[in-house]
């Protein structure tokens, strides 16, 4: 794996070829040959599952234990297959149409800080009226579930079967936490989508308390994937699995209070999810640019990370006047950038915080005079984040 | 009526502006059969439309003029010609004169998924019949557009046998009307979706920048005076690549279309913090980005000279860095004559570093 904000490792030369090439906005791969690649892959994944379950020394439990587990379920065509895709396999979202609907349970192992899975269920099986599904096997691990349902179609049977789910679960696991998506308001004004949000959410709780269940912990989302609210709303599931998370938030609060940043999140850069953000009040519009400037980055450093210099080359550089190898000619070893807006002088910043995750912040007007004093104090805070996870990590 | 009234304004405007500038300004003729993409691309590059957003255009009537400031001292006097055949009729009878004369650039565009070719072709000659009358010494781009409606693996051929045929009508054309002179297409395959645009318009306005030469050296002597691997100057409001200099190592990189991958790259970022800060698209909307991606490159992209940003891609290490940022302002004053008209009157001068 490399990393996607610096270029290439020298040694892992070729990793995640498809990955970047499905990755970047501007290629020119047809939609077609997408939709090749992603079957591929998607053949791929299951191929090395089937080994897998095959090869004796390779106990698929083992693999998936302790791993916090995202279950998409709901009607068939509410659009679970098309989130999963967009989220964690970057398709365009113009391409979803072309999805075939999914016959059996997906699971998606995502190589990310935290290592989650994501079960996409196909919409028209009913687990709890299947006698082959072992919902101990399901439902023991699980991180969140996430019920989708069409805003645009009648989703009185969606709710109904929600209501069903949530009565099953309740029973057993009560400490599941429910999300549901109230997908596809793209094109819905304003007014009909908070109209639709309450319905929803009244009729489930009512249904809810009348079986006795005060306060069951279901959230509600309204969601798209032709905008960044999809990753909104994921950004907010995956946060509640993360333990300690106010700690998380206390160090970036921290860390905007010392150098006076705007608004602070930590990315997971692959899915473009935020971890974590600081206790200023989160808005779309600052989670969009920071989204993007990750997007130019990545896009920028695939441009001219991707390739070996010479080792000649190399040589002279280090050579006089500098006389220093080039690890020691750079400040930090981690992705550093900052781009100052022509709008208040205001300068963004983005800083790698290891493999997978990247700290991106607004700061605030004229402050780029003061860049390497908030480079030494990100540097601070990205060690305490790095020393967060190392304590916090599964043993 | 209305041909009569624009262009009875447009000649107005014509001979005054000649009088007041120099007569350099040449056309830039857009043409191409109704719906080929004529306006769209026009938007996307000069406009800062988003691909997207080119659905909302609507047909354009007769002739668009939009002069195009370019560079500070550079016009474009683009005419975007409405393509329905009434149109393309008038032109070349009633207005023949006053559409082909005094044209420097002629871009072409075929529409790869038009159902009827050989009229296309027909419209084709016609249309350089009357430029080879009027302005024989223009130059034709040939744009053959919509290509990301091929499949990907069949581009290359059907974008050679597109070409090909074209280059036979135009010596069919050339032969039977007993032309002496070489007239030389310069054919692109082009798409508002992905960065073939970028290339395509890269290198029209490339051939249209005067001087090009002495910006050529200017760069070339920064760069190797910043160790830098690779420059690239970017007009401010299209983002287009104006100019470029890259090191003997740079010409390593196994990315080919790096300039127009840049231009798209930024260009859309522009318009992510255009909708951040609320700004108007065409604003300038930064002023400064750096990136140190460890020890592997760095790199900073900055406002240059009013009207064009330098990008810089350096080997790693923070001294070079901040040498080559201070060493780049310093050279801003060589590169002032990029703003004002006038003669170019500074050479490479040395840089202190």
């Amino acid at each position: 794996m490399s990393s996607r904000l610096r270029g290439r490792d020298i040694l892992h030369g070729q990793d995640d070829d498809a990955q970047s090439s499905q990755a970047q906005p501007g290629a020119a791969l047809s939609p077609a040959q997408q939709n090749l690649t992603r079957v591929f892959e998607q053949n791929r994944h299951k191929q090395q599952k089937q080994n897998g379950a095959k090869a004796p020394e390779q106990a698929p439990e083992a693999s998936t234990k302790g791993k916090p587990r995202l279950l998409l379920m709901g009607q068939r065509r509410s659009g679970k297959s098309s989130i999963s895709s967009v989220v964690f396999h970057k398709l365009p979202p113009s391409e979803t149409l072309f999805l075939e609907s999914t016959a059996r349970i997906q699971k998606d192992s995502m190589p990310s800080f935290m290592d989650f899975q994501v079960w996409d269920f196909p919409g028209q099986i009913d687990i709890f009226e299947n006698p082959t599904f072992d919902i101990d096997a399901m439902f023991g691990e699980i991180g969140a579930l996430i019920w989708v349902i069409d805003a645009q179609d009648d989703y009185m049977e969606a709710v109904a079967r929600l209501n069903v789910t949530i009565l099953n679960l309740q029973r057993s696991y009560p400490n599941i936490k429910i999300e549901v998506f109230i997908h596809k308001v793209d094109g819905l004004s304003d007014d009909y989508k908070l109209d639709i949000q309450r319905d929803i959410t009244i009729r489930i709780q009512d249904e809810l308390s009348d079986h006795g269940f005060e306060n069951a912990p279901v959230t509600f989302h309204l969601t798209s994937i032709y905008n960044h609210s999809i990753f909104e709303a994921f950004s907010k599931v995956i946060q509640k699995l993360i333990p300690r998370l106010g700690i998380l938030e206390a160090m970036l609060t921290n860390l905007c209070r010392t150098c006076r940043f705007e608004k602070a999140y930590l990315f997971d850069v692959l899915s473009k999810i935020y971890i974590a953000t600081d206790s200023a009040p989160a808005d779309m519009a600052s989670y969009e640019i920071c989204s993007d400037y990750i997007d130019v980055i990545i896009d920028v450093t695939e441009v001219y990370g991707g390739w070996q210099r010479s080792p000649r080359y190399r040589e002279n550089l280090e050579g006089p006047p500098w006389n220093q190898k080039l690890e020691d000619q750079v400040a930090t070893n981690w992705a550093e950038s900052c781009m100052v807006l022509s709008d208040g002088n205001k300068p963004i910043m983005l800083r790698e915080v290891d493999k997978y995750l990247a700290l991106v912040a607004i700061m605030k007007e004229d402050s780029y005079d003061k860049m390497p004093l908030v480079n030494m104090n990100v540097e601070v805070v990205v060690q305490g984040l790095k020393d967060f996870f190392e304590i916090t990590k599964s043993k | 009526m209305a041909d009569m009234e624009s262009s009875t304004s447009m000649g107005m405007t014509g001979d005054v502006r000649s009088e007041v500038k120099k007569p350099k300004k040449k056309k830039v003729l857009l043409m191409g059969k109704s719906g080929s993409g004529k306006s769209s691309m026009r938007s996307i590059i000069f406009s800062n439309y988003i691909a997207r957003d080119t659905r909302r255009l609507g047909a354009t009537i007769d002739i668009d003029l939009s002069h195009v400031k370019f560079l500070g001292n550079l016009t474009l006097n683009l005419w975007d010609c409405g393509g329905q055949e009434a149109f393309m009729e008038n032109y070349l009878s009633q207005q023949r004169v006053h559409v082909f004369s005094n044209v420097g650039v002629l871009i072409y565009v075929f529409d790869i998924e038009s159902r009827d070719v050989d009229r296309d072709m027909a419209t084709y000659v016609s249309i350089i019949s009357a430029m080879t009358q009027f302005s024989p010494t223009a130059k034709i781009y040939v744009l053959i557009h919509k290509m990301d409606l091929i499949s990907l693996h069949a581009r290359e051929a059907v974008f050679v046998d597109r070409v090909r045929l074209v280059r036979q009508k135009t010596s069919e054309f050339i032969q039977a009307a007993g032309y002496t002179a070489e007239l030389d297409l310069i054919p692109f395959a082009t798409s508002i979706w992905d960065q073939s645009l970028y290339k395509a318009w890269a290198s029209i306005i490339h051939d249209l920048v005067p001087n090009l030469s002495v910006i050529e050296s200017q760069l070339g002597s920064l760069g190797v005076l910043i160790e830098a691997e690779e420059l690239l100057l970017f007009e401010r409001t299209s983002f287009l690549v104006v100019s470029s200099w890259t090191s003997e190592e740079g010409q390593g990189n196994p990315t080919g279309d790096r300039q127009e991958r840049i231009s798209n790259i930024l260009k859309h970022f522009k318009q992510s913090i255009s909708r951040f800060t609320g700004t108007p698209r065409n604003a300038e909307q930064f002023t400064l980005m750096e990136h140190k991606a460890g020890s592997r490159f760095s790199m900073f992209a900055c406002k240059f000279t009013t009207n064009t940003y330098l990008m810089v891609v350096l080997p790693p290490g923070e001294a070079r860095f901040n040498s080559a940022k201070l060493n780049c302002q310093i050279a801003r004053e060589s590169f002032k004559f990029l703003d004002g008209p006038g003669p170019v009157s500074g050479q490479a001068q040395s840089l202190s570093s």
